[in-house]
């Protein structure tokens, strides 16, 4: 051993049924760095993570910590030996306080049984004032944005005296601001001699905070390198085995007529919004997370009620109840929340696709099912689902699968108005273009696409015009040939975000 | 090279886990046929097999109303006094009154088919729990069937009234083909159906479901309502059964319900049951309490004994579901 590893995976192996997830992988980590892991989903990330966690138990291999021989019983032990998680779903008690959700299972207590609140508070403030935290440990979690939770689970591990930190996606909720924010904790955290392994699908952040990188593929290895000296496209193609040339393929297709307009949409967390969309247009809707644009389309769509304001569909005006209006009148939307609004996971892939599509299957009082089938498997294939078989459920499925899944749903109720918000959040590489390439084939059929996206370079990529959000109002648009052109960059867009002019 | 390289009964683990995952309850019903069979041959016989599917009827009807309901997240707890009310009903209009039967059958019927409609639309309409909701609506079911037979038996002697359960149809009990009708459809209903995908999208993730465009407050409340007709079809059957109406019937009928479904593979969670589980499970909980007959067991040991296989069931359903870690 030349070199000083505070954790070392070696020769890890881990196969589900007939599944090999894991083949004969390393990862070592030194103290005190940020260390990458980059893969497409699939390629076994999370499931070394949850090994070196203790949620699994590797079929052959070896982990040494500390240079001790280690093995995790959960999480719980795994946080005990000073290796914590940051999951990338975050799931807050929402009825506790800061301070007992951070001392949660370590109560300060009297005597044995007694909590002694008092004390605990005390510890909590002190930890909270460490990192500049904006609320007292008395604040209920339900009152915290999902960046603050997520904020309140570094300082967790950290009052555990956390020496590695995993963290798996996050900042896939956090807006630009919050990410710095993040970014100095990390920093911090590393001066400290914490390290930390960060998962992430976005290249820009991994060049920005990661001192070195370990590549995985299909479940293999495939190599560690320092981040200094080495390319986004080597790592890309280090990712895939191909070289990507081209990450965001929008093809420009002609703009036809308006299709969609709303006019003054007012509701919680958005005032006064209005725009159009024409055939094959892709609307871009930027701005921090929080700025009202998730909002604007939940209400569109009939998820959440509009306080007033108009919405116009090929020059008609339309009342929009709940989802099933919208759906009736060809306005179809695929939420930011995968779990929550997108699929019932415990279903098969078939059932979910034609869940919203199940009355154009109708033969008299039952279900055409051979037709239900054939189609389902059609829109499976196009949309590139990997699966063994559309009965499969869609627990078997991975982040970037289950959204094609949810796509396919929507794609097979052929939408005149199709509204993405974030669409590629959490999906891999090769998932991400696919999606990318099908959306520009959905406006070449001549769909309005309204698209949500947190990541910049995205939106600047795929939209042919984009609409800035600023606190619940419109900022400002560009326009594709602006960006071309090069007249407008990623700066002043967020320029805009921030609120200036 | 991580193969799994253990053998049970000739399968490696893996598959033996799937087989039993799909099958499990079936072979827990073989197995128990065969060691009764053993025991007491006569258990066996064509006649006592017969007799075991008559006796299910009745809860199977409930349970394939309570499966609906624990797909979508809830339960109805209402069935039990539903059976009261409908036979207290039909006492009163054709014992006492001499009312048309079949048009007496057919407001009986539609009493507790309402009641059903009540339910669904408290659950669905105001978010309200079901489990408080058809607790609520049980007390009240029950009360109203004592209120209108006053607490009184009423006989019912018409001979053409206790052809109903006693009847024969091409020498298969009547009991037996109001089974195999309900199964038919209800399997159509659940597996072949708009209706059935919507109740699975439901139990499964409501807020999916609201998000493609599914009317989870129709869609509860037609379970409930089916749930409600089942029911009082359980208690049309029951009353010619024993030829008296009255209000102390169905007590407890809730419990063989959910015992058949939980054991039918329905999962409380929501969005998982299948028709021909419901059906498994009914035929178990009949061959416990026929077979612990023919074994003379007393009959206070019954209850014991579902409880227990119930929780083995389940925990072998647990195990046998487990993912592979």
């Amino acid at each position: 051993m030349a070199e000083n590893y505070i954790l070392e995976c070696s020769g890890i192996s881990k196969a589900f049924g007939g599944t090999q997830a894991l083949k004969d992988v390393q990862l070592h980590i030194r103290p005190g760095e940020v260390h990458a892991l980059l893969g497409e989903n699939g390629a076994g990330k999370s499931t070394l993570m949850k090994i070196i966690i203790g949620l699994y138990k590797q079929d052959e291999g070896t982990i040494t910590w500390n240079g001790k021989p280690y093995q995790a019983r959960g999480p719980v032990d795994a946080i005990n030996q000073g290796i914590s998680m940051i999951h990338q779903e975050l799931n807050p008690e929402p009825h506790l306080t800061i301070a007992e959700t951070i001392f949660l299972k370590r109560e300060s207590t009297v005597g044995t049984f007694f909590l002694n609140k008092k004390e605990q508070n005390r510890r909590a403030e002190e930890v909270l004032k460490k990192f500049d935290f904006p609320f007292g440990p008395k604040t209920m979690m339900k009152d915290l944005t999902l960046a603050q939770v997520q904020m309140i689970e570094i300082i967790k591990a950290v009052s555990c005296d956390a020496k590695l930190i995993i963290m798996d996606e996050p900042t896939s909720s956090l807006d630009s601001e919050e990410t710095e924010h993040l970014f100095r904790t990390i920093r911090d955290l590393r001066s400290k001699g914490v390290a930390i392994i960060y998962i992430s699908h976005r290249m820009e952040e991994i060049f920005e905070i990661c001192d070195r990188v370990s590549v995985f593929r299909d479940g293999t290895y495939v190599s560690s390198r320092d981040m200094d000296g080495v390319t986004r496209d080597e790592l890309i193609s280090m990712m895939v085995g191909r070289e990507v040339k081209n990450i965001f393929p929008k093809v420009d297709c002609p703009i036809g007529k308006p299709v969609f307009r709303v006019e003054g949409l007012t509701g919680k967390g958005f005032r006064d919004i209005s725009f159009e969309v024409h055939a094959g247009e892709i609307l871009g809707l930027s701005g921090l997370v929080g700025s009202g644009r998730s909002e604007t389309v939940r209400a569109i769509f009939g998820l959440d009620p509009l306080e007033s304001g108009k919405i116009y569909l090929d020059g008609q005006e339309i009342k929009i109840k709940n989802p099933r209006d919208a759906i009736k009148r060809g306005i179809c939307m695929v939420n930011e929340d995968r779990k929550g609004y997108g699929l019932c996971l415990q279903r098969s892939i078939r059932e979910n696709i034609s869940l919203p599509n199940l009355p154009e299957k109708q033969a008299g009082l039952l279900l055409n099912q051979r037709r239900e089938k054939k189609e389902c498997q059609e829109a499976a294939q196009m949309l590139t689902v990997k699966c063994a078989s559309i009965e499969h459920t869609g627990l078997s499925l991975s982040g970037g699968n289950q959204q094609k899944v949810v796509l396919a749903k929507w794609i097979m109720a052929t939408p005149k108005v199709l509204i993405l918000d974030e669409p590629t959040r959490g999906v891999d590489v090769g998932a991400k273009s696919d999606i990318h390439t099908l959306m520009c084939q959905f406006a070449a059929k001549g769909m309005a696409v309204i698209m949500i996206s947190s990541e910049l370079p995205e939106i600047m990529g795929m939209s042919d015009r984009i609409l800035i959000y600023h606190e619940g109002r419109l900022n400002g648009s560009v326009d594709r040939s602006e960006i071309r052109g090069g007249s407008v960059t990623q700066k002043e867009i967020l320029e805009k975000e921030f609120g200036g002019k | 090279m991580a193969k799994n390289d253990k053998k049970v009964l000739g399968m490696d683990q893996d598959s033996f886990r799937m087989f039993m995952g799909k099958y499990g309850i079936g072979i827990v019903l073989i197995g128990m046929v065969i060691i009764i069979s053993i025991m007491r041959p006569r258990f066996i016989q064509p006649t006592n097999l017969l007799n075991i599917f008559t006796q299910i009827s009745i809860n199977g009807l409930i349970a394939y109303g309570m499966c609906l309901a624990i797909t979508t997240g809830g339960i109805d707890l209402s069935v039990g006094s539903q059976l009261a009310l409908v036979s207290c009903i039909l006492g009163q209009l054709v014992g006492v009154k001499n009312m048309n039967m079949v048009l007496s059958i057919i407001i009986a019927l539609a009493v507790a088919t309402a009641f059903g409609f009540l339910n669904g639309v408290l659950i669905a309409k105001f978010d309200m729990f079901p489990f408080v909701v058809t607790l609520s609506t049980q007390l009240i079911i029950r009360s109203i069937a004592q209120i209108i037979s006053n607490g009184q038996a009423v006989s019912m002697t018409s001979s053409v009234f206790k052809s109903i359960y006693s009847g024969n149809f091409l020498g298969i009990p009547r009991p037996i083909v109001y089974l195999a009708i309900v199964v038919i459809i209800m399997y159509i209903v659940m597996h072949w159906t708009r209706f059935g995908r919507y109740v699975y999208a439901v139990g499964g993730n409501v807020n999916a479901a609201i998000a493609s465009g599914v009317s989870v407050f129709w869609t509860k409340t037609l379970c409930y309502t089916i749930s409600g007709l089942l029911a009082g079809l359980a208690g049309l059957i029951f009353t010619s059964k024993t030829g008296a109406a009255q209000a102390n019937i169905g007590v407890g009928y809730e419990t063989d319900a959910v015992a058949a479904c939980v054991l039918g593979g329905t999962s409380f969670a929501g969005g998982i049951s299948t028709a021909p589980g419901v059906l498994l499970g009914s035929i178990i909980i009949g061959c416990i309490y026929n077979g612990m007959n023919f074994l003379r067991i007393d009959s206070y040991y019954q209850s014991m004994t579902k409880g227990i296989i119930i929780i083995c069931a389940v925990l072998l359903d647990m195990v046998m579901n487990k993912k592979n870690r």
